[in-house]
């Protein structure tokens, strides 16, 4: 894999640090008075999902990580592993539970995730922005209230529980911004 | 793909650009300050050990002569050599230049504002700083601290009395993330603080500020005099507004031998690291031998005020083409 030196760094370059694959969310100039310059890093370890910040002498160069990011659908799970479809080439790619922590509640069959991938295997699943899911568990619907004031729990098929208007009721399809997990609107089933 | 002609500024941004350096004119016309244009090219440049000079080689038509010419980073230099020349208080925008400085905050080109005033002592020139971004947009009140005030209110230990290892340890402490062979002197990591922890706090707070009386050994082309415990102290100031260093100004040095000996330590330092030397202004050097007044003279980002003033958090947003497209 290539090296990369600090005048390379973006946002979006996928690097190693300590033996973990990471990507730059924000990279800063730090020119502290008239002192040598500094690159402020940003970014996110892909194996573990946490933020952190990193200092680099300008000029310190970084190993590049091999991860890529695909788009995949989701199949199936047999409680292990959880298997996501290549729709051209019809591969298989399974993920385990710590790839899939962030998005398990948001996982439907035939939808189509961001898999990033570390030396092909599956490290990260990313749920899309938005997803339809109906609800299967929630207090009946108050017919009159239509205006979406106030709100009540609801249990979506993938298990997420959201707050929905009043009027909703079970058998709903819901349209869900899964980054915030709320509820945006009634989806055409 | 966007295009790649296009401007990185809205066109809107730029009408504003215009009312801003309008209303700086009229500031300065408003008080006597006599606006004046000196060369780009020179043939010496700073010897500050991490500014780092574009430059050019001039051939004269019908000879192979070089001769190298720097970009400026700054007017500072020719300016000073009109206030030797009677000028009395000048003013000048002007476009410089600093190689490898490109992020958010910074573009290798950038537009100056610099100005001396001969009948100002430092606290009236950080009054003239504060009534000029009062008057071009409404910045919150700029509150003074000295450096070593401000330590003591956001990091609780006295510059100029606390051991090196203090200072270390308190970095270590405060800063994560830092490359683990960091090797810097004691102002390397009182930068580094300022940078890194008083900064932001700063910018949390909404807060702008004067900070001045620097330790000495951070003294530029400032003078170096006593401050009221005793301590050598650099009789310069920085303004720090929305997270950014915004000005810079200084009690100016007008002692030549004294400047003579800087430039050659600055070229020691830039020997030891392996960088080139830079040919030492000896017009300046002599201008400043002639004299130059008592005087005060500051310099100041025009793009970095601009984003305060139009809320933009990158230099490009503000300036018609950034360096990529220019």
């Amino acid at each position: 894999m290539a090296n990369f030196s600090t005048n390379e760094f973006k946002s979006g370059l996928k690097f190693m640090l300590d033996g973990d694959p990471c990507s730059i969310i924000e990279n800063e100039l730090v020119k502290p008075g008239k002192g040598q310059a500094f690159n402020r890093v940003k970014f996110r370890n892909l194996k573990t999902g946490r933020v952190n910040e990193k200092t680099f002498k300008s000029g310190d160069k970084v190993e590049g990580a091999d991860v890529m990011e695909v788009e995949l659908e989701y199949s199936y799970t047999d409680g292990e592993f959880w298997y996501f479809m290549d729709a051209v080439t019809f591969e298989q790619h399974a993920a385990d539970a710590n790839a899939i922590e962030d998005c398990k509640k948001w996982l439907k069959e035939q939808y189509v995730y961001t898999v990033t991938q570390w030396n092909g295997s599956p490290l990260l699943v990313t749920a899309p922005n938005f997803v339809n899911l109906e609800v299967t568990e929630t207090d009946p619907g108050l017919k009159g209230d239509t205006a979406g004031t106030g709100g009540k729990p609801a249990t979506l098929e993938t298990g997420a529980v959201v707050r929905v208007p009043l009027f909703m009721n079970v058998g709903d399809l819901l349209r869900i911004d899964t980054r915030s997990a709320e509820y945006v609107e009634r989806a055409k089933k | 793909m966007t295009s790649t002609w296009q401007p990185s500024a809205d066109i809107d941004i730029l009408k504003k650009r215009a009312q801003l350096i309008a209303d700086v004119r009229l500031f300065f016309a408003q008080r006597d300050v006599l606006e004046v244009e000196t060369p780009i090219l020179s043939q010496a440049a700073p010897t500050a050990p991490y500014l780092d000079s574009f430059y050019t080689d001039f051939s004269p038509l019908g000879s192979d002569k070089k001769q190298p010419y720097f970009l400026q980073t700054s007017p500072e230099f020719a300016m000073k050599r009109l206030l030797a020349a009677q000028s009395g208080s000048i003013y000048q925008i002007a476009p410089v230049f600093r190689n490898g400085e490109s992020g958010r905050l910074h573009s290798p080109e950038f537009t100056m504002l610099e100005w001396y005033r001969p009948e100002l002592t430092l606290f009236q020139l950080m009054d003239e700083v504060n009534d000029l971004v009062q008057q071009v947009f409404n910045l919150a009140p700029v509150l003074r601290f000295s450096y070593r005030g401000i330590f003591e209110f956001f990091c609780k230990f006295n510059v100029f009395t606390c051991s090196d290892d203090e200072i270390q340890s308190f970095v270590t402490k405060r800063i994560v993330g830092l490359p683990a062979d960091l090797d810097m002197n004691r102002d390397g990591w009182l930068e580094l603080i300022m940078s890194y922890v008083i900064e932001p706090r700063l910018a949390a707070m909404n807060m702008s500020v004067f900070i001045y009386d620097f330790p000495a050994s951070q003294a530029q082309l400032a003078k170096v005099d006593k401050d009221g415990q005793g301590n050598d102290v650099a009789k310069r100031f920085e303004l720090y507004a929305g997270g950014m260093e915004l000005a810079n100004g200084y009690d100016e040095l007008l002692d030549a031998d004294e400047l003579r000996h800087r430039f050659h330590s600055d070229n020691q330092v830039r020997q030891q690291k392996n960088t080139k030397t830079i040919p030492v202004d000896e017009h300046l050097l002599a201008a400043m031998t002639a004299g130059i007044p008592q005087c005060s003279g500051v310099a100041l980002g025009l793009d970095r005020l601009l984003m305060l003033a139009l809320n933009k958090r990158n230099i490009n947003d503000v300036r018609a083409f950034k360096f990529e497209l220019s």
